[in-house]
């Protein structure tokens, strides 16, 4: 009875080796809020929340930040929602399965692939110089917005796949059409999962700094945007500036890690609100992911 | 029996891309009678029937030449929309696919999408279908309860509810009661007989004693051909074809 032990070994020591993986995992994550909560925690305040910085950025508040970022995902969302759940339906839906579906499926995995950087000079090309928005929160919000279309698209298309090819097939059969099949009896259950895949891009859009650095996101200034087309300043930016440019990093230190606790807690929220987006509307037993 | 030809195959070839599924298909469907469509699994009989009211045409890559019309008419003729097609010759599928609606809805269904807003009007024909397909003295009482919470047999008889609701004339059975108990299958095969004297009926089924107790005409499908088409009592009395004669005695299937 040799080789039954050994297998016995094996299950153990591979059941250890994934435990550690996910330990590992975990343990990253604890100790980045552990240490920005900690070290942020200390600067977070009403007035840090709604005042917008003084005296060189040495005090004072982000709020400024805080309203760019907000409408720049807003922005986001506008582009990327819609164009990227059509998108998605069509491939899911209409599209023929040949070549040039494929190498348009292809395209877009590859999309999601492209330095964020690279989105960014592209918008100060495509928006900033020949649409003219200039540098503002619309050019900004649009490269965003380009650069989170890949991940909408594929998760949307994997929410539509989860709804079971019957729903279509039944629908057609009682004489829908095929856009009534997919408006009534696809879209409905597919929605959820869209919805939660589109935050999460969302919410990584939100902690950009890269392609919002040419489009739009200013050092500093004193009001908030009173337009689209203003220039903004934004958290993730705000937080590199205060870690590696500002004329004295030491002193600013806190305020530096208040900016990564908002955003941190920005982002999270916004994933959260995709988790109970998806558990309210699985518990009406209507979403399937 | 003296009836009418409602549907008629002629010729028929079948491709999924270059594999042929169905070679020379020539076979009438019968006006108020059951026609059953037997044969061993892959024969290509739930590929025919789909045929009868288009849905193959979800398929990519698929191919048909020959002719199906129905009263005489094509069914790819030019102004014969799919759509159409599809409310005249309703489908029941081998699984029961209710939607995740209530009872009410998925019968509603098929009338809403046909632009039927008559809120009286849907009520009564949910529960005339309800009734016609005997499920109604089980359900009325939870009209409003997901369909999802209903048995396999039940669902099954709400997707028969739900095709009678939008009045086809045609009703398409791709072996119902593959999924069913024993219980389920007798109720939805005495369904099938009381469905017969309103509607036209064809019936894929892998159960030879099936086919026997509610088809009146049966066609014996093999390898894509169809081997032999007759009177059910002639199929299963004195077929004429060795390969019948051996399917039906069990001897391979």
């Amino acid at each position: 009875m040799k080789k039954p032990k050994r297998l016995k070994i094996t299950e153990t020591l591979g059941f250890l080796t994934l435990r550690l993986c996910m330990a590992c995992v975990a343990m990253i994550l604890i100790v980045i809020f552990y240490d920005i909560i900690t070290k942020g925690a200390g600067v977070i305040s009403w007035d840090f929340l709604t005042k917008p910085p003084v005296d060189g950025m040495t005090k004072g508040g982000i709020f400024p930040a805080i309203v760019g970022t907000f409408f720049t995902t807003i922005i986001t969302a506008l582009l990327s929602v819609p164009l990227g759940m059509g998108c998605a339906i069509y491939l899911n839906e209409y599209a023929k399965d040949d070549g040039l579906t494929r190498f348009i499926r292809m395209s877009i995995r590859n999309l999601s692939g492209v330095p964020s950087i690279v989105y960014g000079l592209f918008g100060v090309a495509l928006f900033v110089e020949a649409c003219h928005f200039g540098t503002s929160i619309l050019a900004a919000g649009s490269t965003l917005g380009l650069m989170t279309l890949p991940l909408t698209i594929t998760a949307s298309e994997e929410a539509l796949k989860t709804v079971p090819r019957a729903y279509r097939e039944g629908s057609l059969a009682l004489g829908a059409t095929k856009w009534q099949a997919i408006w009534t009896n696809v879209l409905p259950y597919a929605v959820p999962g869209m919805l939660t895949g589109t935050i999460l891009g969302l919410s990584r859009a939100a902690g950009e700094t890269a392609p919002i650095l040419f489009t739009g996101a200013a050092f500093f200034l004193p009001d908030i945007p009173n337009s689209i087309l203003s220039q903004f300043m934004a958290l993730p930016y705000h937080l590199y500036i205060m870690s590696t440019q500002h004329h004295n990093i030491e002193l600013v230190r806190p305020i530096a890690y208040g900016t990564a606790l908002v955003l941190i807690v920005l982002i999270f929220s916004m994933n959260l609100m995709a988790i109970i987006i998806r558990y309210h509307l699985r518990k009406k037993g209507i979403a399937h992911g | 029996m003296a009836n009418n030809i409602r549907m008629k195959a002629e010729h028929v070839d079948f491709y999924y891309g270059s594999n042929q599924t169905l070679k020379d298909i020539t076979l009438d469907i019968y006006d108020h009678a059951v026609t059953a469509i037997i044969g061993p699994s892959g024969c290509g009989k739930s590929t025919f029937i789909r045929l009868l009211n288009r849905m193959n045409e979800l398929v990519p890559n698929s191919k048909l030449e020959g002719v199906i019309s129905i009263d005489g008419e094509s069914i790819v003729a030019e102004h014969m929309d799919p759509v159409d097609l599809r409310r005249k010759v309703g489908m029941v599928f081998q699984k029961p696919n209710p939607f995740p609606k209530s009872i009410f809805e998925n019968i509603a269904y098929g009338l809403k999408v046909n632009g039927q807003k008559d809120k009286g009007l849907i009520e009564q024909r949910v529960i005339l279908s309800l009734k016609k397909a005997a499920l109604w003295d089980e359900v009325k009482d939870r009209l409003h309860d997901s369909a999802l919470r209903l048995s396999g047999g039940q669902q099954q008889r709400l997707c028969i509810a739900r095709c009678l609701a939008i009045e086809p004339e045609v009703i398409l059975f791709d072996e119902p009661c593959a999924s069913l108990d024993p219980i389920s299958t007798s109720k939805v095969e005495a369904l099938i007989l009381e469905l017969k004297k309103d509607y036209t009926i064809v019936i894929v089924t892998h159960n030879m004693q099936q086919a026997a107790r509610v088809s009146d005409f049966t066609g014996f499908f093999y390898m894509g051909e169809l081997i032999e088409f007759d009177k059910t009592e002639v199929i299963f009395t004195r077929p004429k074809d060795k390969r019948t004669e051996d399917y039906i005695t069990g001897r391979f299937g």
